[in-house]
């Protein structure tokens, strides 16, 4: 049985996003010209939670959409083919600051495919970046502009993020080796 | 569920859950086609032939949209240009079309078999295009993708499939999809053209085409395929149409929810009236739409399944 640590709990994550969404809203200070688009699995309920606090400090709701990375990834032909997620963004995405939105940030591949993923929808104004954890290891030159939490990980080991908007009995994020 | 086969040769070898997984696939690319930009670099550099040794216009275009899409160069390979006219063999065209790098053989042959030899021969990944009276399997997905969207489900609905069964590789692909997802598939034609021996594989048979439709939730008409028929199967087309067309009078007495498909090329007049072909209820050409849809995702899928060994059925 490998060894599972919980690294963010209910209240925590909930903490976190918290003062996510006041660092995005003291960045941009046209609220009407953000808008947050997650990354599934994980980072779209993110992405719905950061944009119900953000309606509360802006008072106008915030465009949410969900994109899919699957068919933009680098190494498609070197493993067995991705499960194929939605991607639904319901906004026009020309002009407007978009937030990508994931639950973790480790090699940079996803963000790397997402950002070329969104082109497909127009050219943003802006694309900043938030994650719950960073975990380190970049591959590529990315860096996220809103972080939950920077957590050391060896390459061994994996971060999973447990919520329940997608069934599971509460929220937390689990560090264990492989 | 994660899909492992380095090629697509038929249905019969397949699990629900594979099929299940071509489907699910195929919903987000169907979501590319309805963007401006119609695009993704999923199959970028790769090579993919279209060696079609039998005559077919929309599925090998089909196929040739669906590798543009993911931004795969296409080569069209059909029987009027090729060496075959001046007897090279197949193994030997396919062999000379793997010498030039190809990543995807899409092969239609006249012969049953034909993609699953090629997979023993070759490298590349093997994809089905239809094989002989054998199998159709990307008719199949299509076919279960717009089903499974117009009716939310394929377990328990009643499907009904009329015409010529005997000669037709989409019954076939139809039957063990349709099958392996749970659907009650019922079989109905002229009795020289729909013998009972397919019950074996577990559908009804009735050549009753009035009892075959009253309870149909889908009624998928197939076209008599006059080039496989080497003799005379009924006597008449206008008798065909009499006994087992689908004319108005049997569509005034089907559900009212029931859908019509068809895989094509139609008849008019003959296995469908003209009206019913073109009314609302009629997903023919939605069909065309998800076909596209499905081939994307088998490719895709496919391309992730080339450091696995191939389990031929």
């Amino acid at each position: 049985m490998p060894e599972a640590t919980v690294i963010l709990d209910a209240l925590a994550i909930q903490r976190a996003l918290t003062r996510i969404a006041h660092e995005i809203a003291e960045r941009n200070e046209r609220s009407t010209e953000v808008a947050l688009v997650g990354i599934p699995v994980g980072g779209d309920h993110l992405a719905a939670r950061l944009a119900k606090i953000l309606a509360g400090i802006w008072n106008h709701t915030v465009p949410v959409g969900m994109l899919d990375t699957a068919m933009h990834r680098d190494d498609l032909d070197q493993r067995v083919a991705p499960t194929v997620h939605p991607t639904d963004i319901p906004f026009d995405v020309n002009g407007k600051t978009i937030v990508l939105v994931d639950d973790v940030l480790f090699s940079g591949r996803t963000t790397r495919a997402a950002m070329d993923a969104l082109n497909d929808f127009g050219r943003p104004k802006k694309i900043q970046l938030a994650v719950l954890v960073d975990r380190g290891h970049r591959e590529l030159p990315i860096k996220a502009d809103f972080i939950g939490k920077n957590v050391p990980t060896s390459l061994d080991e994996k971060i999973s993020l447990q919520l329940t908007e997608a069934g599971a009995t509460k929220d937390e994020v689990i560090l264990k080796k492989k | 569920m994660a899909w492992t086969k380095k090629h697509l040769l038929d249905i019969e070898s397949l699990t629900a859950e594979e099929i299940t997984t071509v489907l699910d696939t195929a919903r987000g690319f169907k979501a590319v086609g309805e963007r401006a930009i119609k695009k993704v670099p999923a199959l970028r550099g790769k090579t993919v032939v279209n060696l079609f040794v039998e005559p077919s216009t929309r599925t090998r275009t089909s196929f040739e949209l669906a590798a543009t899409r993911l931004s795969a160069d296409i080569v069209n390979f059909s029987t009027e240009a090729s060496s075959f006219k001046k007897g090279e063999t197949l193994k030997d065209t396919a062999l000379n079309l793997q010498a030039l790098n190809a990543d995807f053989i899409i092969i239609r042959h006249s012969a049953s078999g034909a993609p699953h030899f090629l997979s023993r021969v070759l490298n590349a990944h093997v994809i089905n295009a239809g094989d002989g009276a054998h199998e159709h399997p990307t008719q199949a997905f299509l076919d279960c993708f717009t089903i499974r969207e117009k009716k939310g489900r394929i377990a328990g609905l009643n499907v009904t499939i009329l015409g010529d069964i005997l000669y037709s590789r989409v019954a076939r692909s139809d039957i063990w999809a349709l099958t392996k997802l749970g659907a009650k598939v019922t079989l109905c034609g002229p009795a020289t053209l729909v013998p009972k021996t397919f019950e074996q594989m577990g559908c009804r048979v009735t050549h009753d085409v009035d009892e075959a439709i009253r309870d149909a939730d889908i009624i998928n008409l197939l076209r008599i395929q006059h080039e496989r028929q080497r003799k005379t199967m009924f006597p008449s087309i206008g008798e065909y149409t009499q006994l087992f067309g689908l004319t108005k009078a049997r569509f005034a007495k089907i559900k009212p929810d029931a859908l019509i498909m068809h895989p094509g090329p139609i008849n008019r007049g003959v296995e469908i009236d003209s009206e019913i072909a073109d009314c609302g209820r009629s997903v023919i050409l939605e069909q065309v739409t998800n076909g596209l849809a499905v081939r994307m995702a088998v490719l895709f899928l496919v391309n992730g399944g080339k450091n696995l060994t191939e389990t031929v059925s």
